[in-house]
């Protein structure tokens, strides 16, 4: 396996660079990967915070083809006003938390108002359903078109076949993979030259995600619903929809945080420079040293 | 690792992520620039030209059953126009209500709402998606406005057909608060009014529409949001365009950044 997985992640030595003679040096990421996915880092950080102004507007989750005011919400943020002064309230299925400050009232250019989310995580930061959907109707096209580009060349280049979808040996290496990064214990070598399982998922699931989040966008367009109305039966309705969006969207958070703690976790200038450069130093066996030793050298 | 990459792309390097880092960082400054203004509006046609390729002129919008119907359909914008002549109108059971439709017409008509009530009627139970995210699910009856359009003989030259309402709005706080006041109004583009659910609805679930659903007569163009669906009308008017009226963008929401073309 270990020919196959060198060529999986374009495993094209090159000559060892005069400051570690001993480091070996493979290119990791093609242009087309990387464009996309700074492309989509762009998108997504655009698409949440207008996405959560676009929240702000109505600031309540339904199940179901319909949900306005009066209906029961599955999730609520609100501002009540109470003796003691107003209070954010956010209400989750049964549990109710005070989340005064941060959801239902919070401070805006130094003065408290009633808003779901703070105005330091939205796009633009003032309450503007108009503006955030522009913003987001803008993004939300060009994650489209960057996420067919990277889609088409995956397949044609074999990258997803390859890189991404996790092959029945790497499902049985789960539960050993789970112990690795809990352990934080990151591969080396040639295991260092492919995505380990737990990455491959996690690729996976955020491709997945991401194409989640534009059927349940398409499915609240009564347009989109003219043309193809079968994602409203799909998802259950326009409200099931639009609490989809959000909880996709909540798992993209996720998994950023998760993917750029390990990019820390693994070496952040090597990892941050194979996905700007596409080269990648492959971490080398000896076990004395931790995966960020050779930064040092070249920090 | 200085070797793999050369001057010139690593100064592309810089110079990408500096105007990105930039775009985010100002982001909120930038929101109302014209030039951004210019961008948003390209958007906005390309997403009208994709969604007009793919809908055939007279898709239809879903349908759904009578149990799917909201125990309360929520009201929004104008609860009341609450001027003397809409209050007298109340009054009156809108006996006195005239609907007219001029402009680009061969038989400019005036009709009063037991015309309209005599003429062949339709039903359908359809979601009301505002652009805010809720969504009510009701069933409306009215005239289809294929049939007064036809009867009143549009000019092959009429592009837009715009309703002109007895509210005057000054904002909504969902909407971002406050709003210069203006008389409501809106528009829409020929085939959407001859299209076979755009109706002039007179009737909510079975009962004559109500003050603040917009009684006594309102528009549902049933593939566009919320703010589409004019509620109080007085006037239809066939136009070849809408720059003249007031902020000259095509309706009242539309003048405060909306966009025209409201099927997303």
């Amino acid at each position: 396996m270990a020919s196959i997985d060198a060529d999986s992640l374009h495993g094209n030595p090159r000559e060892p660079s005069a400051e570690s003679p001993t480091q070996e040096i493979i290119y990791r990421h093609s242009s087309a990967v990387r464009w996309t996915h700074w492309v989509n880092v762009l998108c997504i950080l655009f698409l949440l915070g207008s996405g959560l102004n676009i929240f702000n507007a109505h600031p309540r989750l339904y199940w179901g083809q319909s949900g306005a005011d009066s209906d029961h919400a599955i999730l609520s943020i609100s501002a009540v006003d109470r003796p003691d002064g107003v209070h954010g309230l956010t209400q989750v299925g049964p549990w109710q938390f005070d989340t005064t400050g941060v959801l239902g009232w919070s401070k805006t250019n130094g003065e408290y108002q009633a808003r779901g989310w703070p105005s330091w995580l939205t796009i633009p930061s003032f309450q503007d359903l108009a503006d955030a959907r522009h913003w987001h109707i803008l993004f939300a096209w060009i994650l489209v078109f960057n996420g067919l580009l990277y889609l088409l060349y995956g397949f044609y280049a074999r990258h997803l076949q390859r890189d991404i979808w996790p092959t029945i040996k790497d499902l049985r290496g789960i539960p050993s993979s789970i112990v690795d990064h809990v352990k934080l214990k990151h591969p080396v070598g040639e295991e260092a030259k492919r995505y380990n399982v737990l990455q491959r998922l996690a690729y996976l699931g955020v491709i997945i995600l991401i194409a989640l989040m534009v059927l349940t966008g398409l499915t609240m367009s009564p347009g989109f619903n003219a043309i193809f109305p079968y994602t409203l039966d799909l998802f259950g309705g326009r409200q099931s929809a639009r609490t989809i969006h959000f909880l996709s969207a909540t798992l993209i958070v996720l998994f950023v945080f998760v993917h750029v703690a390990e990019v820390f976790l693994a070496g952040p200038l090597n990892e941050i420079r194979s996905m700007l450069t596409g080269y990648y130093r492959v971490p080398a066996h000896d076990a004395g040293h931790g995966p960020d030793t050779t930064e040092e050298k070249n920090g | 690792m200085a070797n793999a990459l050369s001057l010139t792309r690593r100064a592309a390097l810089v110079a990408g992520f500096g105007a990105a880092g930039y775009l985010v960082a100002n982001a909120t400054s930038i929101t109302q620039n014209p030039a951004m203004a210019r961008i948003f509006d390209g958007v906005e046609d390309w997403t009208r030209i994709a969604q007009r390729t793919l809908q055939s002129t007279n898709g239809l919008a879903p349908e759904y059953r009578p149990a799917d119907i909201s125990p309360v359909f929520k009201a929004n914008g104008t609860l009341n126009p609450n001027t003397d002549a809409y209050n007298a109108h109340v009054a009156s059971n809108f006996q006195n209500w005239r609907l007219t439709i001029k402009g680009m017409v061969r038989n400019p008509m005036s009709l009063s709402t037991a015309d309209i009530h005599r003429l062949p009627a339709k039903s359908q139970i359809t979601k009301h998606d505002c652009v805010e995210g809720w969504t009510a699910i009701g069933m409306w009856t009215g005239v289809p406005l294929g049939l007064l359009l036809t009867a009143a003989g549009v000019s092959p030259k009429a592009r837009y057909v715009v309703f002109r309402c007895a509210d005057n709005l000054t904002g909504e706080p969902a909407k971002g608060g406050e709003q210069s006041p203006g008389q409501y109004y809106e528009s829409i583009a020929i085939d959407d009014a001859f299209h076979p659910q755009t109706l002039i609805a007179y009737a909510l679930n079975g009962q004559p529409l109500d003050v603040q659903h917009g009684a006594p007569l309102r528009l549902r163009v049933e593939r566009q949001l919320g703010y589409k669906q004019a509620k109080y009308i007085e006037s239809i008017e066939l136009t070849d365009s809408f720059a003249s009226i007031a902020g000259g963008k095509g309706g009242y929401w539309e003048d405060r950044g909306y966009e025209w073309y409201a099927g997303i």
